[in-house]
């Protein structure tokens, strides 16, 4: 007798792409596999395959499992596969699917990221190629832009990917949710190498040491770096204490949506009524001595007041801006990068300090002029900037061995 | 339908007769040469006329019984009221009603609109089709439902076909968005406005009979006149032609596609790059996705370069007329208008100007536009490690397109593939092709978005971008990638019983297309 309850993960539907539907119904002395597949002629064995071995690593040896396929990919189907055992009430260890070709390329404190993208975590079709759009960081998000039945899913799909997908030279990044949810988001995927996780809707240090915790128990001290997501006033007045909650924190951004909401206020182009908690999020995340990162822009066809809105933001000191849609990227760079001028600049000062530094010079000149150590340190910054927006030569250093400078800085 | 087959010089299996004539297999390229004279149809006189001009019929049915529609004929249609179009299945419906069999349709290509042809199919009105079929019809063929063979030839061979009297049409109707009663015809003009009627001139010249159908009748003279009232028979009016919102679209959006965008760019970038573009240069774009997108690229490219191109081909849309009103371009050669932007261009500015399939792609002439263009952008379902191209099957080979103009923009000095190096798992980079439509010769750059691979016949285009940043890679290489993505697909099993033929454009047969289960 056919189940009545018939289990289901995975998305259903003719316009369905690269992902499946898996449905499990209980009932019968044996196991029965139905493979209906848009690419059957190709990989019809290998997705009856990759089916079995699931159902054998979670023990299930009856029951009819129904696979409709619309091109998904191996690690795709054996999450919704996974997934799908998991909500039928059985359990068992993962069958994780092979690594991307390419080590997982290590990440620093201070790396540029200047762009971050987000991706939803539920839709396989738009990770694939994400690794080709040249962001500074990819993120999966398991929050906001997955229904609350699918989280569950959602987080062994991104838990493949962290193992399966190409990243590129992108940072691996996943938004995992609030709470208790969240805690199984992070134990799921601590051990896969996510370079940075983000936390949503911050507003007490405590969360992010709670995570902090959780992350160092499972990935031990090796494991991501934190960047908390401040989307409420609350969550702004403690800034501070929550950029310097961890040591793990690296960075600290905000969401403007969400933060508008609760202002009472619409948010608007000239961006007054978030003016303030944007300016306290740079305060907050330099004095703990993190990168403050801009919240999105969501008009996707408007190119010229993204790159309106990424000036003003790198004029009020951010490091970065989340970006929604790969078009943005391009633009993003392109008005973080420093001007020639900006980029000349910045290399005198670095020079100067390196100068200095190899004459056993304790102060730096540039010309007449002394700089300290906070400008040296951003004069860095501006020449990383410069080299990977293309302002500036990747060789820029070739001729290190020249003479020093003039006094005049020429 | 047992058929003796031959191998044909790309090493594919081809039936030796096709619907009843014997067939030349595929020679190579450069391999066959035409003898004999253009075909041509017999003589009229005025005598058989109206003098005062006027062609008019009460209707469809009633033209086809002035013209003597017989068992057995050649119809012919043209595509460019493309999935808006009424009148073809009109044509049949009239057919079937006068009690007609067995008539080949003969159209410059077909639609899913066209799907109302398989009533006539399995009723015996039809008996085969020759050319493209997308869809239902596609469909039906693959599943070897129709009795005669199905024939995919490009827009300039199917010129070709009709000038050397390979094919001879019975009964040629054109749709006319605007004529007179004396069958002087145009597509720039009036409610089904289609751009232009380049599709429907051969059938105009050399078939039997001619029947013109238009919703928007006008008093002699109909001008400009790309269809010649002389060539033509009768003249019916009708309430409509078609639904005008699926002839031409509204305006021609460039993909927000991620994927589509990063080839097109690349595209565009390679050409930059490898010294294409450049002063007086020329460029062929299609109207769909990716080639859409790189016109727009190109036009950003040569905005600050300060490039101008002496002439583009299109399928024409509002990034190239845009093109056009800003002097970058300064003539555009058209051979279908895709929205609305394009029509009205087409319409008045005089530099931009109608083209057939005579003077763009028919290669038994004394030469045509197709190889004076330095690079053409192209889509295809599989490329292969050689660089031979498919366009009308995918792997599983089902017919799912037809050829168009694909083969003869192959003649262009850079013919370049744009594809994704999967669609839905499907490799598009295989061992083998499924079907040959373009020799790997002819196809000099594939552009995915993982990647370009450029031809290793051309060292001249790998010299121009050695050095260059883009992600220049071994086609060998995209392909190793694209298999530890997707897996290794199994093989399909192939080779039972022909459904269908593709004709190289001098009209040799380069390859079958198999029956599917």
């Amino acid at each position: 007798m056919p189940d009545l309850h018939p289990i289901t993960a995975g998305p259903l539907g003719d316009d369905v792409r690269s992902d499946c539907h898996v449905r499990y119904e209980r009932g019968g002395a044996e196991l029965g596999i139905d493979v209906e597949s848009k690419v059957g002629y190709l990989y019809g064995d290998a997705i009856e395959a990759t089916a079995r071995r699931v159902l054998g690593a979670f023990g299930v040896v009856t029951g009819r499992l129904t696979i409709i396929d619309r091109g998904a990919l191996d690690w795709v189907i054996l999450a919704r596969v996974e997934a799908c055992l998991r909500r039928a009430g059985f359990e068992g260890d993962p069958v994780l699917p092979a690594s991307s070709a390419g080590a997982v390329v290590p990440t620093r404190r201070d790396r540029l990221r200047r762009s971050r993208l987000y991706l939803p975590g539920n839709r396989p079709k738009l990770m694939l190629s994400a690794g080709l759009y040249g962001a500074d960081g990819l993120i999966l998000d398991l929050e906001d832009s997955v229904p609350p039945a699918d989280k569950d899913a959602a987080r062994v799909l991104v838990r493949n990917a962290l193992i399966a997908l190409d990243w590129g030279a992108s940072e691996r990044m996943v938004r995992v949710n609030q709470g208790d949810i969240g805690q199984e988001d992070l134990r799921a995927i601590a051990r896969h190498k996510p370079h940075v996780v983000l936390l949503p809707k911050v507003e007490d240090p405590e969360q992010v040491r709670r995570a902090a915790a959780v992350l160092r128990q499972e990935a031990g001290d090796d494991g991501p770096y934190l960047m908390p997501i401040l989307e409420s006033p609350l969550g702004i007045h403690r800034a501070f204490e929550i950029a310097a909650a961890d040591a793990r924190v690296v960075a600290l951004t905000l969401g403007l949506e969400d933060l508008s909401a609760e202002l009472g206020a619409p948010r608007t182009e000239a961006g007054w009524e978030s003016f303030a908690a944007r300016q306290a999020t740079v305060y907050a995340a330099r004095a703990a001595g993190v990168q403050p990162i801009a919240s999105v822009f969501s008009d996707i066809a408007d190119d010229e007041g993204l790159a309106r809105y990424v000036e003003r933001e790198r004029g009020l000191g951010f490091d970065g801006i989340g970006c929604i849609h790969p078009r943005q990227i391009p633009v993003v760079h392109r008005a973080m990068t420093p001007s020639p001028t900006e980029a000349e600049r910045a290399v005198r000062v670095v020079r100067a300090a390196r100068d200095a530094e190899q004459r056993g010079l304790g102060a730096v000149a540039v010309g007449s002029k002394m700089v300290d150590p906070p400008v040296v340190k951003q004069a860095r910054r501006t020449v990383a900037l410069a080299v990977a927006g293309g302002a500036l030569d990747e060789d820029w250093d070739a001729d290190a061995t020249e003479a020093p400078p003039n006094d005049d800085g020429s | 339908m047992k058929l003796e087959m031959v191998t044909n010089a790309a090493g594919r299996q081809v039936p030796a007769e096709v619907n009843g004539r014997v067939s030349v297999p595929f020679a190579g390229i450069g391999g066959h040469r035409p003898s004999g004279r253009k075909a041509a149809p017999a003589i009229a006189t005025c005598l058989d006329y109206p003098s005062d001009g006027d062609k008019r019929a009460g209707s469809i049915r009633e033209a086809l019984e002035t013209v003597g529609l017989a068992d057995g004929m050649v119809v012919s249609s043209h595509h460019h009221l493309r999935n808006g179009d009424a009148v073809a299945n009109a044509v049949f419906d009239a057919a079937a009603e006068l009690g007609t069999r067995d008539l080949m349709w003969f159209p410059s290509a077909s639609f899913p609109v066209h799907s109302n042809q398989i009533r006539h199919l399995d009723s015996g009105v039809l008996h085969h089709i020759e050319g493209s079929m997308n869809g239902p019809l596609g469909a039906y063929c693959s599943e070897g439902k129709m009795r005669g063979l199905g024939v995919l030839r490009s827009h300039g061979g199917r010129w070709q076909a009709i000038q050397d009297g390979e094919v001879r049409i019975d009964v040629a109707v054109i749709a006319a968005p605007t004529a007179d009663a004396f069958g002087n015809a145009t597509g720039d003009r009036g409610p089904g406005a289609c751009g232009l009627l380049g599709f429907a001139l051969a059938d105009s010249i050399y078939a039997e009979k001619v029947i013109v159908v238009t919703d928007n009748l006008i008093p002699f003279p109909c001008l400009p006149w790309q269809i010649q009232g002389n060539n033509v028979d009768v003249v019916v009016e009708v309430d409509s032609i078609g639904d005008p919102a699926q002839i031409v679209s509204g305006t021609t959006r460039v993909t927000q596609s991620p994927d589509r965008r990063r080839i097109a760019e690349l595209a565009a970038r390679f050409c930059a790059e490898a010294g294409i573009m450049r002063p007086g240069f020329s460029f062929q774009a299609g109207a769909g996705g990716i080639t859409l997108a790189f016109a727009s690229y190109l036009r950003d490219l040569m905005r600050a370069a300060g490039v101008t191109a002496r002439f583009a081909r299109g399928g024409s849309s509002a990034v190239m007329v845009e093109m056009l009103g800003e002097g970058l371009i300064e003539h555009i050669l058209d051979g279908q208008t895709f929205d609305l932007d394009a029509v009205a261009s087409l319409r008045d500015d005089p530099r931009h100007v109608n083209t057939s399939p005579f003077t763009s792609y028919n290669f038994h002439g004394k030469g045509n536009f197709a190889s004076m263009v330095d690079v053409a952008v192209l889509g295809a379902t599989e490329v292969d490690l050689e660089f031979n191209g498919n366009v009308v099957t995918h792997s599983d080979g089902r017919l799912l397109h037809g050829i168009g103009g694909w083969q003869n923009c192959l003649a262009a000095r850079c013919a370049m593939l744009l594809v994704p190096s999967f669609r839905d798992r499907i490799p598009v980079i295989v061992d083998e092709v499924t079907t040959l439509c373009g020799p790997g010769e002819l196809i000099d750059v594939v552009v995915t978005e993982r990647g370009i691979a450029i031809n290793p016949r051309r060292q001249d285009l790998l010299d121009a971008v050695a050095g260059s940043r883009l992600p220049i890679r071994p086609i060998a290489d995209l392909k190793a990638e694209l298999d530890r993505i997707c897996g290794v697909p199994q093989k399909v099993p192939r080779f039972n019983e022909p459904v269908a033929v593709v004709k190289w454009i001098d009209g040799t047969v380069i390859d079958t297309v198999w029956k599917v289960d």
